[in-house]
């Protein structure tokens, strides 16, 4: 689960990290509230959106699609300027290298004061699945896409791994804070920085902490300019206060949906709609449609508990998407009965009055009897014994439909 | 041989009592697997029915060890108790002496698996496969050892080694070696968590290892980059051929594809990279996991084993 830039701000304040003094808006009299309360001359007037590279992503018109602004994170000089950019930027479309081309609607705003800037740093940590352990990674080359230092200059990043059950080694990050030139007060600040931030990704259950731009201040303070925080949402459980700061229209409804009810589902931009049991599998069937020259609609994990009911949910959702022209059913049924599923399919198939060329393959658990369900059934479903196969007919029948 | 597990392992259930537990225990009793007992903290006492016998549940796995002399504890507790029975289990077999941990549960929080996975690593021959996996299964000739929740009957004892991110696409491997004729030696599911214990290098050395194994079925897919280091690594050090698939080439980037760990990030560890490592490798690759029988024909066919 991700959130926004302010709210990482209020976690990372609470934790003893170095923040600008900012304000949460949702208008532009907010926005110029705001301006009032900080009393700095100079402020940053920030989209706030679940995606990086804000700051160089343009700002469209909802509804014209005119290009609005450049730059979704603007420094006012005035209240004037404020005012500007907020009109500019709420209730706007944000296009980031992060969002796609649709881009994502700004629906917050974060107003903060400005900071002198010596030098900007990139600063990260997230769960390194190589050395199973939490990797904190900085860069002298702050503000930039991280992804084109990790390319052109790779010996700009520096790197230290916290122990897995003592925490961070204050020797590392001392060692950290030299790599990255800093002295006296920057250095301890850093070192205290990178302590807080280990403490808090534990305690919170993040899975990232991205902070681009760290900045060095005139006065040698370090302060996160950024924050980009998500959590594990497996830890969920532990932590009630993530829920209050779920941003739901930040995510797509259609995929929560199908989470609540057990299953696993993103939508792609493919006419073949699949239904899978196991993530593995359901992957695999993506890339055997490609294969035989179709396109996978939707990735979509029934998972082994999967009930009637959830296929039924399963097929509603396929079938919501307008692009879908046929549906390819994969299942090698394990502690999943294929009977079961034959007996859901043609439940949901005449519920639903299914007007799409239907596949079903069926293998492992019961699947003669399956097979056998979907034999005698009215529903004009074709079958086949193997994945390929499945997938060379569903892409022929979706062919002839056109 | 086989790896890890045997045809006559004693298996404990760490949440027996529970739903997935009771139920998953029959099927392993079903399929002839010598289960020994269960552990499920305040039913220490009581037993537990399965089809051919009567098993005892333990308050502990120290004192389920004690008793039943167990070689491997396979896990069905709920994901938030989960890496807690995977130390408590580690614990119990490092004051044993050795054990396999089977670690089934799915949706684990990925940094209570850093400190667990930091604790069995500690302990250098105590073992953790998974979490979020199917198991391990080294089919027999009468049923077999199936410490997992795959399906026993889709397997036949014989001398193709099988190690998989995924559960479905590992039955679907075993299913193809079947289809060519061919049984498995042992089947291992490592699981789709970022982080996890057993990875594809230790399961690639073990086949190695294994005279009764002559060649691996490796399924892959996206996130990570243990499918590249694990090609890498069989490149210096397998004699015996690998057929290799991975799943994800259609996933888009940045979306979390049902498991935890597939995910395409910045970039990296998409399904092209990882067929590359492949084929730089040596590795027969299967681009459609329904040719894996053919080329696995073709890699015993060049290796002079067929």
């Amino acid at each position: 689960m991700n959130i926004h830039e302010y709210q990482g701000k209020i976690l990372f304040k609470q934790a003893g990290v170095k923040v600008q003094d900012g304000i949460h808006c949702k208008t532009v009299s907010d926005a110029l509230d705001a301006y009032d309360k900080l009393g700095t001359k100079v402020v940053a007037v920030k989209s706030q959106i679940h995606a990086g590279g804000r700051g160089k992503g343009t700002l469209y018109d909802q509804e014209t699609d005119d290009l609005v602004m450049e730059g979704g994170v603007k420094i006012a000089f005035s209240r004037e300027e404020v005012e500007k950019y907020a009109e500019n930027i709420i209730g706007r479309r944000l296009v980031t290298k992060q969002t796609g081309s649709d881009g994502k609607i700004v629906n917050n705003l974060y107003v903060e004061a400005g900071c002198s800037i010596a030098h900007e740093y990139y600063l990260a940590l997230l769960v390194d699945r190589e050395e199973k352990s939490i990797l904190i990674m900085a860069s002298t080359e702050g503000g930039m896409d991280i992804e084109e230092v990790a390319e052109n200059t790779p010996e700009a990043i520096h790197k230290i791994w916290t122990h897995p059950i003592d925490g961070l080694n204050e020797k590392d990050a001392v060692e950290m804070a030299e790599k990255l030139d800093l002295e006296g007060k920057s250095k301890q600040e850093l070192v205290s920085m990178l302590k807080s931030l280990s403490r808090l990704f534990v305690e919170k259950d993040c899975s990232m902490i991205e902070i681009n731009p760290l900045v060095r201040s005139d006065s040698g303070e370090m302060i996160a300019l950024d924050a980009k925080v998500s959590f594990d949402d497996n830890a969920s459980f532990r932590h009630p206060w993530m829920e209050e700061m779920r941003d739901h229209s930040e995510e797509e409804e259609v995929e929560t949906r199908a989470h609540d009810h057990g299953l696993s589902y993103v939508k792609l931009d493919g006419n073949i709609g699949c239904l899978v049991n196991g993530a593995g599998l359901a992957m695999a069937s993506m890339d055997v449609i490609k294969l035989y020259g179709g396109e996978p609609a939707n990735f979509l994990d029934i998972g082994g508990g999967a009930t009637r009911e959830s296929i039924t949910t399963a097929f509603g959702i396929i079938l919501e998407d307008d692009n879908v022209e046929g549906i390819l059913v994969n299942i090698f049924g394990g502690i999943i009965q294929c009977d079961m599923v034959a007996r859901s399919v043609i439940e949901a198939s005449n519920d639903l009055g299914l007007k799409v060329p239907l596949v079903v393959r069926f293998s492992g658990t019961n699947h003669v009897e399956g097979k056998e369900v979907l034999d005698n059934c009215d529903l004009d479903v074709h079958t086949a014994s193997t994945l390929a196969e499945g997938a060379e007919k569903i892409v022929y029948l979706t062919r002839s439909v056109e | 041989m086989s790896i890890w597990i045997h045809e006559d392992s004693k298996v404990l259930i760490q949440g027996i009592t529970g739903k997935q537990g009771t139920f998953h225990g029959t099927k392993m009793d079903e399929y002839n697997t010598n289960v020994v007992g269960g552990v499920t903290p305040g039913k220490g006492g009581q037993f537990v029915e399965l089809p051919n016998k009567k098993v005892p549940v333990f308050n502990t796995v120290s004192e389920a060890l004690e008793v039943t002399e167990a070689d491997v504890s396979l896990i069905y507790v709920p994901a938030r108790f989960a890496a807690a029975a995977i130390i408590e289990a580690a614990d119990a077999f490092q004051e044993k002496g050795e054990g396999l941990i089977v670690c089934i549960t799915e949706g684990i929080p990925i940094l209570d698996m850093v400190k667990a996975v930091a604790r069995v690593n500690q302990y250098s021959r105590v073992r953790l496969i998974g979490p979020n996996c199917p198991g391990i299964i080294t089919p027999g000739d009468n049923g077999g050892t199936k410490a997992g929740i795959m399906p026993g009957f889709i397997h036949a004892k014989g001398r193709i080694g099988i190690v998989s991110k995924s559960g479905t696409l590992t039955y679907e491997a075993v299913a193809q070696t079947m289809s060519v004729g061919e049984g498995q030696s042992t089947c291992v599911g490592i699981g789709g968590d970022p982080i996890n214990g057993t990875g594809f290098i230790d399961c690639l050395d073990a086949f190695e290892k294994d005279p009764q194994t002559v060649a691996v079925v490796m399924i892959g897919e996206i996130g990570g980059s243990a499918e590249e280091e694990a090609a890498e690594w069989a490149s210096k050090n397998m004699t015996k051929p690998i057929v290799g698939f991975v799943a994800g080439s259609t996933a888009p980037p940045g979306k979390r594809m049902g498991h935890a760990g597939a995910i395409i990030s910045g970039g990296k560890g998409t399904a092209a990279e990882k067929f590359k490592a492949f084929e730089e490798a040596g590795i027969y690759v299967a681009r459609d996991p329904s040719e894996i029988g053919n080329v696995l024909v073709k890699a015993l066919k060049d290796s002079g084993l067929r």
